[in-house]
């Protein structure tokens, strides 16, 4: 943690701010005031009991006085912990409530879609079908949103499911780029990968760890502009495997880097040069990989390229 | 005879895009709205193949599931879940209590819904 950052967590007025809480009913306040509490009454007792006072008793119904002020605002600092996270609980319901509840009429739109498109109830003129497609790419997107949040209400209330097991990470991502293929062709970007084929077998969920990959995969691609590569470099290192993903698309501004893996960002970036996307899938991506037992990171330049990488454990490990 | 399909699903909107699909590639499709009225159909119409909801009306799809299986008249007949529910622990239920497969709506398209049914139906 910097400087900057430091003096950041000590604005205390701003975080109670940020959670909506009054200043007395905020955590990190309250804290504090507790802290001078203990100091002033521990100099006090120190004072009182050397000068003034003979009779121990007179200390010891101090010492319970204020013993019995801190339990007061012990019991507040617990109570607004509890509204805190209650608020986040209710938050990541809210988000799993309206995702499945939003899955039913994007299904049905998507089939009806489908259905009139390959002309089994009728065929539909050229011009039409431009229309249709339009109709079907944004009831995909939407679905990907909703898909993303939903893992994202998983992720948060710590009920994403890792089925760990040893598997080839090089095939996954061999078979990830193979469905990628159609896309990074129309999008004028070779993607290749770079592994021996002596590499361990990796330790996770593979599901996950393809998710992973994929939005990994989905955001170089979608960063570059015109043409260029993306390559996925996979080796071993140690006890673990190193993975890196890079592009030499628009890079990430300065400014942006420290926001990358939170929720909901989006980079100056993405939104100059109008690349769709939810914000979603860093901070999925990262949750996935640290659950995994991984490390992640990214090193870029703006206007020459980005390079995430990650490491996943080769040993198995307990959770 | 064309195979009989009983389609257990209370979206009137799938009943009608899947349902005109099934019948376009000629097969005879029994529909029901809720639990209870695809566990009577299942037993008086005797079909080929179920395709069951899991969240339904009256009975649920993990009721009419276990029904089907507990009845010697309908446990022969393939179950196929269709659901958007995709938690881990319900996919097991369903193929615990006997479902031969289990598609999650949202990440599968009409097509793929077709072959994984006609290569249910067919064997």
């Amino acid at each position: 943690m910097n400087f900057k950052e430091t003096i950041e967590e000590l604005n205390v007025s701003a975080f109670c701010r940020k959670y909506n809480l009054s200043l007395w009913q905020c955590p990190q306040f309250l804290f504090i005031i507790m802290g001078i509490i203990v100091i002033i009454s521990s100099l006090s007792f120190y004072f009182i009991g050397n000068r003034y006072v003979e009779d121990p008793l007179e200390v010891a119904f101090l010492v319970l006085l204020i013993s019995l002020g801190l339990l007061i605002i012990g019991t507040i600092i617990t109570k607004s912990f509890e509204k805190v996270a209650e608020a986040s609980r209710l938050k990541s319901e809210f988000i799993n409530i309206v995702s499945h509840q939003l899955r039913a009429p994007l299904s049905n739109l998507q089939w009806t879609l489908e259905l009139i498109m390959s002309g089994r109830v009728g065929t539909i003129e050229k011009k039409q079908t431009e229309y249709f497609l339009i109709l079907k790419e944004n009831s995909a997107r939407m679905q990907e949103l909703v898909g993303n949040l939903l893992i994202v209400a998983r992720i948060e209330g710590q009920k994403l499911l890792f089925k760990n097991e040893f598997f080839p990470l090089k095939q996954a991502v061999n078979d990830l780029i193979k469905e990628f293929e159609p896309y990074a062709t129309a999008s004028n970007v070779k993607v290749i990968i770079e592994a021996p084929d002596d590499l361990p077998q990796v330790y996770g969920d593979s599901y996950q760890i393809k998710l992973a990959v994929e939005n990994l995969l989905d955001n170089a691609v979608r960063y570059i502009k015109d043409q260029g590569e993306v390559k996925i470099s996979i080796k071993k290192e140690k006890d673990y495997v190193y993975v890196e993903v890079s592009d030499n698309g628009v890079g990430i501004p300065e400014n942006d880097k420290k926001y990358i893996f939170q929720k909901f960002f989006r980079s100056e970036n993405a939104l100059k040069n109008k690349t769709q996307g939810s914000g979603l899938g860093l901070y999925i991506v990262k949750s996935i990989i640290v659950k995994s037992l991984g490390q992640i990171g990214f090193f870029s330049e703006e206007g020459k390229g980005t390079t995430f990488w990650f490491t996943l454990p080769i040993n198995k490990f307990k959770k | 005879m064309p195979k009989k399909i009983l389609f257990i699903e209370d979206e009137t909107a799938l009943q009608k895009t899947l349902g005109e699909v099934l019948i376009q590639e000629g097969y005879e499709v029994i529909s029901a709205l809720d639990g209870e009225t695809g566990m009577e159909l299942a037993e008086t119409k005797n079909p080929d193949l179920i395709l069951l909801d899991l969240i339904l009306p009256k009975l649920n799809g993990f009721e009419v599931l276990e029904k089907l299986k507990e009845n010697p008249a309908t446990k022969n007949i393939p179950v196929i879940i269709l659901t958007n529910l995709e938690k881990m622990e319900d996919i097991g239920k369903a193929m615990e209590l006997g479902a031969k497969s289990y598609l999650v709506k949202s990440n599968y398209s009409l097509e793929e819904v077709l072959k994984k049914i006609k290569e249910i139906i067919e064997n």
